[in-house]
């Protein structure tokens, strides 16, 4: 071993790379001298909290990862899950946020692009995407920024990859305000032969660096993610990568083209931390070695150094391990897409991460010590102090409201409620022609072409709840995420998380982490929808102020016959529309307490009866099958009266609410109203096939409450009589309010 | 039966969706043709599908129309060969010099993707004949540059040799400014050239060809090529 001048390490120089003098020590003794500067650069990007989950791995344990349709779980580059008829959906959900907060349409734009790339990478051709967005309040300028430019971000990415973006969520709450998140999610489909993976076997065989060539950008992006924000963070520009989506749409279809010819031994994406990343975990999954000659890389620009060709985040870049006879026909389908396609390098047997520069050696590791041995840490846990405080709520101190039509016109123009149309409008959602349920509705649901299937996919996560206690919130989140893909005619299949905190280096975070994960992985567990994947986003923090705990579940589901699928939309005239679960008293956590009260975030958010919730699941999709539903919609931000007024709203007609005493009788009406109880779901049906629906639910024991008639201009809620209309609006009022006020506050 | 070439830039993006359309919906045979082919020889009509040709980096369909198979279309084109050039293939044409005029960036300065009302202005073309003057057809729009413009003079021409197609409008066919999503002029949306034989459009007929996707409103006009084409061979 030579180590070169060039590379020599001044002392206390991991520190600023983010490694503290105990991991420093360890790398000493898993190498068994000093390691120069590329070798510390290279361990402390794989050891940084966004490569090596050294903080939420021995939690991540806890969730379910396997069930009989699982093709993959986690630890590729995406998880993978069989929809019968020998094909499988692949999917993902990663983070962006730092990136974005500082650069709001590269850091976006870039995290569509990587997240594409990890679902490609596995074979599949990407079918759809998501992207779960949270921001301060739109009042502020600096916010307004940061959104459009978010939005416009995703928006030529997605767009010009011709991958259509499909749905997703908004919320709006002022911990964001410093710290938007960005989570993108994809979903690809594949034949199960076509499966590819991020692997290196095969002694002698060549690596190959294909695509775009290595620049300075985003050095250090992986750091830079692994710590808290702050008013240097500007200075962090650099580390924020630039997307060109043509390049990877050449890209794209490059490599499914490469994959198709069967040449092809393992390929992986060049995402966090670049070329150190997928070179030591495609020689660490396979039990081998990776050797390579860092002056082949093609690179942008002259005198790039063993350390910056590593830890560049150049964008639009994959590793291919390839089979000894095939670099000749590799390199002639790049050429067809006008890409560079590279020998750098070859697979060794003795399971070393070696990087030369021509003869010279620059550095050298075990793979395995910079993946499965980084450090892991329990760190210590405890309940925020003021957590009790935030919890108790007087209901008795909060007034009602006299006029309820002023209150459910205010609700609808909320932005957490209130169309997303501004956002999704400019998102090519139609593009691949598979979107039979367009954005906007509880869930999107894609055919699959040739087939009577449809795939369906939702993201969801109500970060309020999950701070006011984070285990309930983490499970509403998986159920609020099935019912969605139920009220669509989807049979839940799994999930990918993405799992948004501040800094566990902090017990209250950790609690909420922990709390979170116990959640997910009991719901996940009852609904039977493993998780498969996804990412963890620490240290979403500004000035000691953390974000809401933001787990964001991606779910797909399967529509066994898409002549089956149903929207939420009310139909005709006549329509009987019955709710199906039960009403509670429960207004914590409301987005009526946040816009009427102004409490932002006050209460216990709603309980969640997981039994009640599969049986009320269960009950709906079985009726969806059956043809006996039109419509259905959950009950969820704005409660009954919110989810009523959409189904209006889509389906441009009125509606009856007559409410019998049963129902309101007990409960404070603004809480019956506007209350957020869970396992709600609204669906109607035609008059003639009602006796059938509810002597079913009877059968199964699921509550139900008949509730009025599709019918009209207007919508209205009565008490059983009416005289006595606490709401009467035309649904074109209704429409306008909700449909304009995100555009509104963007002018 | 009537052959079908569906032209493959780099960056293109419809093109698959234009081919399933029209092998599997319209039951045609259809093939892709890589754009650095320098012949279109053997098909009845050409589609340069939506996309983002080089990125759109420099103006939309600025670099494409120097593909190689572009001289080749072109030749076709004139030689009275059925061109139909749909988004970012419409900009091709437009930068080809097949149809006159040019694509500005949408008036709002943001892309658009929703459903149009397209008012069919001209019903003697190949892709219309089957279409009542008038009617009204529910059309997705998707794009960040579509807001045609040309000079008066051109205008006055387009208007005289009635060479708009499709002018968007609302649901009850007038042509106003409220239905109009990306500033074009006098709310064009599709125009031909003087033969009638080319024709451009902004929104995406492949992507309302099929009753599951809600809306098959464009089949009128695939089906008007294939009625055209019967005609004109016997």
């Amino acid at each position: 071993m030579t180590n070169s001048n060039e590379y020599s390490l001044q002392p206390g120089v991991w520190r600023e790379m983010g490694l503290t003098d105990a991991e420093y020590e360890k790398i000493k003794e898993i190498i068994g001298r000093e390691p120069n500067y590329v070798e510390v650069g290279i361990f402390a990007v794989m050891w940084s909290e966004h490569c090596s989950y050294k903080t939420s791995r021995p939690l991540l344990k806890l969730f379910p990862t396997t069930g009989s349709h699982v093709l993959q779980g986690p630890g590729e580059n995406a998880g993978i899950v069989d929809i019968g008829d020998g094909q499988a959906v692949v999917f993902k959900i990663e983070s962006h946020n730092h990136p974005t907060a500082i650069e709001p349409y590269q850091g976006a734009a870039t995290g569509v692009g990587g997240i594409l790339r990890d679902v490609f990478t596995m074979g599949a051709r990407p079918i759809a995407l998501l992207n779960s967005l949270r921001f301060g309040y739109l009042d502020n300028a600096r916010t307004r920024f940061l959104f459009s430019g978010a939005v416009e971000g995703i928006a030529a990415y997605g767009n010009c990859m011709g991958v259509p973006t499909v749905g997703g969520e908004v919320y709006f709450a002022p911990g964001y305000q410093e710290n938007p998140l960005v989570n993108a999610m994809c979903v690809g489909l594949i034949k199960h032969q076509d499966i590819k993976k991020g692997i290196a076997t095969g002694v002698g065989n060549p690596v190959m660096v294909v695509g775009a060539r290595t620049g300075r950008d985003g050095i250090h992006g992986a750091t830079f993610a692994s710590e808290e924000l702050s008013e240097d963070s500007v200075e962090r520009r650099p580390a924020v990568q630039v997307g060109d989506p043509f390049m990877e749409k050449l890209l794209l279809e490059a490599c499914l083209e490469v994959i198709k010819s069967g040449h092809v031994v393992g390929i992986q994406d060049m995402g966090a931390a670049g070329l150190t990343s997928s070179s030591c975990e495609m020689a660490s999954r396979a039990g081998t070695g990776i050797e390579m000659d860092l002056l082949r890389v093609p690179r942008r620009e002259e005198g790039m150094t063993a350390y910056e060709l590593m830890l560049s985040e150049s964008q639009e870049r994959m590793l291919v391990v390839v089979k000894p006879d095939a670099v000749v026909k590799v390199k002639a389908i790049f050429d067809k897409w006008d890409l560079e396609a590279v020998v750098v390098g070859k697979v060794t047997g003795d399971g070393m991460l070696r990087l030369t520069e021509g003869d010279k050696i620059v550095a050298e590791m075990p793979a395995k010590a910079l993946t499965e041995e980084a450090p892991l840490y329990e760190r210590p846990y405890s309940e925020p102090e003021d957590l009790k405080a935030v919890q108790a709520l007087a209901l008795a101190s909060i007034p009602q409201p006299e006029d309820y039509n002023q209150i459910l016109l205010q609700l609808l123009a909320a932005p957490n409620i209130a169309s997303k149309e501004w956002v999704y409008r400019q998102y090519d959602h139609m593009v691949g022609i598979n979107t039979v349920v367009r954005p906007g509705s509880d869930a999107t649901v894609l055919r699959v072409k040739g087939t009577a299937k449809g795939i369906a996919i939702t993201t969801d996560c109500n970060a309020r709840y999950c701070y006011l206690d984070p285990y309930t919130g983490g499970m509403i989140a998986v159920a609020e995420a099935a019912r969605n893909l139920v009220c669509s005619g989807a049979k839940p299949l799994a999930i990918t998380n993405c799992l948004n905190f501040g800094n566990p280096e902090k017990p209250a975070i950790m609690w909420q982490f922990r709390r979170a994960v116990q959640g997910i992985s009991e719901a996940c567990r009852q609904l039977n929808t493993p998780v498969t994947g996804g990412n963890v986003s620490f240290y979403n923090e500004t000035k000691d102020t953390a974000i809401y705990p933001t787990p964001v579940i991606g779910m797909v589901g399967l529509v066994e016959d898409l002549t089956r699928h149903c929207t939420q939309d009310f139909k005709n005239n006549g329509d009987i529309i019955i709710l199906v679960g039960v009403n509670q008293e429960e207004l914590g956590g409301s987005e009526y307490l946040r816009v009427v009260h102004a409490m932002e975030a006050a209460g216990k958010p709603p309980a969640l009866d997981i039994a009640l919730e599969k049986k009320v699941q269960q009950a709906v999709l079985r009726a969806i099958k059956k043809g006996l539903i039109k419509s259905a919609h959950d009950c969820s931000e704005g409660g009954l009266a919110v989810a009523l007024a959409e189904s209006c709203i889509a389906g441009n007609i009125g509606g009856e609410i007559a409410l019998p005493a049963s129902v309101w009788q007990g409960i404070r009406l603004d809480a019956l109203l506007f209350g957020e109880t869970q396992s709600r779901i609204i669906i109607t049906s035609a008059a003639n096939h009602t006796d059938q629906l509810l002597q079913d639910l009877v059968e199964l024991a699921v509550p139900f409450t008949r509730l009025g008639t599709v019918g009209g201009t207007n919508f209205e809620i009565n008490l059983l009589d009416p005289e006595s209309k606490i709401i009467n609006l035309p649904v074109a009022k209704l429409k306008n309010e909700w449909r304009e006020a995100i555009a509104c506050l963007m002018k | 039966m009537m052959k079908f070439g569906v032209v493959v830039f780099p960056g293109s993006n419809c093109d698959a969706d234009c081919l399933h359309v029209l092998k599997n919906v319209l039951g045609q045979p259809a093939e892709y043709i890589w754009h650095k082919y320098d012949s279109v020889v053997g098909f009845d009509c050409i589609v340069l599908p939506g996309g983002f040709s080089y990125g759109d980096y420099l103006r939309p369909g600025a670099i494409a129309r120097f593909s190689p198979v572009m001289e080749a279309v072109i030749e076709f084109a004139n030689n009275g060969g059925l061109v139909l050039g749909i988004c970012n293939g419409f900009q091709v044409l437009l930068e080809a010099g097949l149809l006159p005029g040019a694509m500005r960036r949408n008036d709002s300065l943001q892309f658009r993707c929703h459903d149009t009302d397209l008012k069919v202005e001209n019903t003697e073309t190949p892709f219309t004949i089957l279409c009542e003057p008038g009617q009204v057809l529910k059309i997705p729009v998707a794009h960040g540059d579509g807001n045609y413009y040309c000079d008066p003079a051109t205008l006055k021409a387009l208007n005289k040799n009635n060479q708009i197609v499709f002018r968007y409008c609302n649901q009850q066919g007038d042509v106003v400014a409220a239905a109009n999503p990306n500033g074009s002029v006098d709310n064009i949306a599709g125009i031909c050239n003087q033969n009638g034989n080319v024709l451009g459009m902004m929104p995406h007929p492949e992507r309302c060809a099929e009753k599951i996707l809600g809306n098959d409103a464009s089949m009128i006009l695939l089906n008007s090529v294939l009625a055209y084409w019967q005609r004109k061979v016997h």
